[in-house]
């Protein structure tokens, strides 16, 4: 059965106007990048007809420090992600593969708090950091991004490792491997796949998180890229060219990962875990 | 009965080296919190060391139910919900299934295209947003519907009015999240199997029929999830509020989230913070708890 080709023109009609209105922010965004000393509002005309330069970017890594806060980010991030994968995994697989007292009331626990908005647990988090001492240190950040996230890496994960075939394990008992080594050379290595969607998952919401850091971090040169654009723009509330080409240093290792990654994003994991609930 | 608890130790003993760490980090950065958040609820809470925080009984609730902050932080974050909502699920059902059609070329990259939105910065997206709608005649928002295509009589001061302000905050989270909802439903239309509608088309069914008759019914669990998940994101409206409007003009635009988190650590009233906390954290669990069970039961089977 053939669609008629007034339908399908119809189709791709809306499907490309839908791609316009998506895409049509971001390249007016970039466009604005490259407009310098905007201290007023400019023309869309104007910022339509601009030549491309980078002199907002050499701007805001050189004057604006950018440089530096993008190198507290990739630490802040880098450790969290490995933090999360590697204790989420451990938890996961204890929840997997070891039968033991209360392992299910346990998991529900873990999942009601999943249930409470991360916005109401902010202040009492602070006072632990606080009471722990660990105000304006990453390491204070890194345990509540890690120890907030685990449920979330734990439920994840857990499906995944429950997946593996249980037969695989015997290789590595005859030899007298224990539990540690079955977690290493054969849970791990064929989870990959799905601990690289977490990684993804995990790097993509850490480098943006605002709310938790900018209570946690107070000194001025150990700030991250959300917190120091929200200064820029403080600072530069009209200079749009400056803001938008700061915004895009932000962005531009989402997006890289994006397209490195696009399958995991677009094509596997979350969407058929959320079919079967 | 001896033996059955050694055993049971024993078995403790052998996960405790890999579960322990879920169980302090959400023990301790989690669930300690929550408990601490409704215990300072109903506190005069004072962060300086030293200081007492006298106990105060129900007076927290009490001053939020007699604030006009309160309730239009109440009536904002549930108007969000409602307009947000169904218009997410709409675009992300109707995308989907244009995107799904046989003859539809290149699906991958219309994909990646309407889910870009999802993976950038919410705190990027608020900027361009206000930029985009920006008043005079040179926001764009402004230039295309009041300069070119003449729509609006007069440039619109978008952040100056309550009304224009949400109108923004509802066009921000409807951008920012329908791809969300598209992939999900994509993924759930590539699941069922093309046999169902051969067969059906055999039956002398075709287009609105075999989507009203096959697409929809297969498509209920996992509208039911895109469903909560989508309202607790609205509820959770956040930091577009926080970076457009942050609640102005004078709390009209103010959503819960953002007025917990001023309350904390503009003002320093930590216990009133935490009773709003409490309120909407109740609020979130009543609309999710019963449909989140279903959830975990509902799977499709053809």
């Amino acid at each position: 059965m053939k669609t008629r080709w007034y339908w399908q023109t119809i189709v791709y009609a809306i499907l490309t106007a839908g791609v316009l209105v998506t895409i049509l922010p971001f390249f007016y965004m970039v466009m604005t990048s490259f407009v310098t000393q905007a201290f007023v509002l400019p023309r869309p005309t104007d910022i339509l007809a601009v030549r491309p330069n980078l002199d907002n970017y050499v701007s805001a890594l050189q004057n604006n420090n950018f440089g530096r806060y993008f190198l507290n980010s990739v630490l802040v991030t880098g450790v969290t992600m490995a933090g999360a994968l590697f204790f989420g995994s451990l938890t996961a697989y204890g929840f997997a593969r070891f039968p033991f007292w209360g392992k299910e009331t346990l998991f529900k626990i873990f999942l009601f708090t999943l249930m409470v908005p991360a916005v109401l647990n902010i202040v009492p988090q602070f006072t632990v950091i606080k009471s722990l001492g660990l105000v304006d240190t990453y390491a204070g950040l890194w345990l509540l991004y890690i120890g907030g996230g685990m449920v979330g890496t734990t439920f994840f994960l857990r499906g995944f490792f429950e997946a593996v075939p249980k037969e695989l394990e015997e290789s590595v008992v005859i030899d007298g491997g224990g539990s540690w080594t079955i977690y290493r050379n054969i849970y791990i290595p064929l989870s990959l796949p799905a601990l690289g969607t977490l990684a993804i998952f995990s790097f993509q919401a850490t480098w943006d998180e605002y709310f938790t850091a900018l209570t946690i971090l107070k000194t001025e040169s150990s700030r991250t890229l959300p917190i120091a654009l929200q200064l820029l723009f403080g600072k530069y509330a009209s200079d749009w060219g400056l803001i938008f080409a700061a915004s895009i240093i932000v962005l531009l290792p989402v997006i890289i990962v994006y397209m490195a990654f696009q399958k995991r994003f677009v094509q596997s994991g979350f969407g058929e875990g959320a079919v079967k609930g | 009965m001896n033996k059955r608890l050694k055993l049971e130790l024993q078995r403790w003993l052998a996960v405790l080296p890999y579960i322990a760490w879920g169980i302090i980090g959400t023990s301790v950065f989690v669930i300690y919190p929550m408990v601490k958040g409704i215990w300072m609820s109903f506190l005069d809470y004072k962060i300086m060391p030293g200081a007492e925080s006298p106990f105060v009984g129900l007076d927290n609730y009490r001053k939020a139910f007699r604030s006009e902050f309160f309730w239009y932080a109440v009536r904002n974050t549930f108007l969000n919900t409602i307009v947000t909502v169904p218009l997410i699920m709409a675009v992300g059902l109707f995308l989907a299934v244009l995107v799904n059609l046989k003859f539809v070329k290149a699906k991958v990259a219309w994909r990646m295209v309407y889910y870009f939105p999802v993976i950038t910065s919410w705190i990027v997206i608020s900027y361009l947003f206000k930029y985009l709608f920006a008043g005079g005649e040179f926001g764009l928002v402004n230039y295309i519907f009041h300069v070119k295509l003449g729509w609006l009589p007069e440039p619109v001061n978008w952040l100056q009015n309550q009304w224009s302000g949400l109108v923004i905050i509802w066009t921000l989270h409807v951008f920012k999240t329908f791809g969300w909802a598209f992939i999900i439903y994509i993924a759930a239309l590539q699941g069922i199997p093309q046999t169902l509608y051969e067969a059906a088309a055999i039956d002398g069914a075709n287009g609105w029929r075999l989507f009203r008759n096959i697409t929809l019914p297969l498509m209920k669990p996992v509208t039911i999830y895109v469903f909560i998940n989508a309202v607790i994101g609205a509820f959770n409206i956040f930091p577009h509020v926080y970076f457009i409007t942050g609640g102005g003009p004078l709390g009209r635009t103010q959503v819960l989230p953002v007025l917990i988190y001023k309350e904390a650590f503009d003002k320093f009233e930590f216990g009133y913070s935490a009773a709003l906390a409490v309120m909407m954290g109740l609020t979130i669990f009543a609309i999710t708890y019963y449909q989140q069970r279903k959830i975990g039961k509902y799977s499709v089977e053809y």
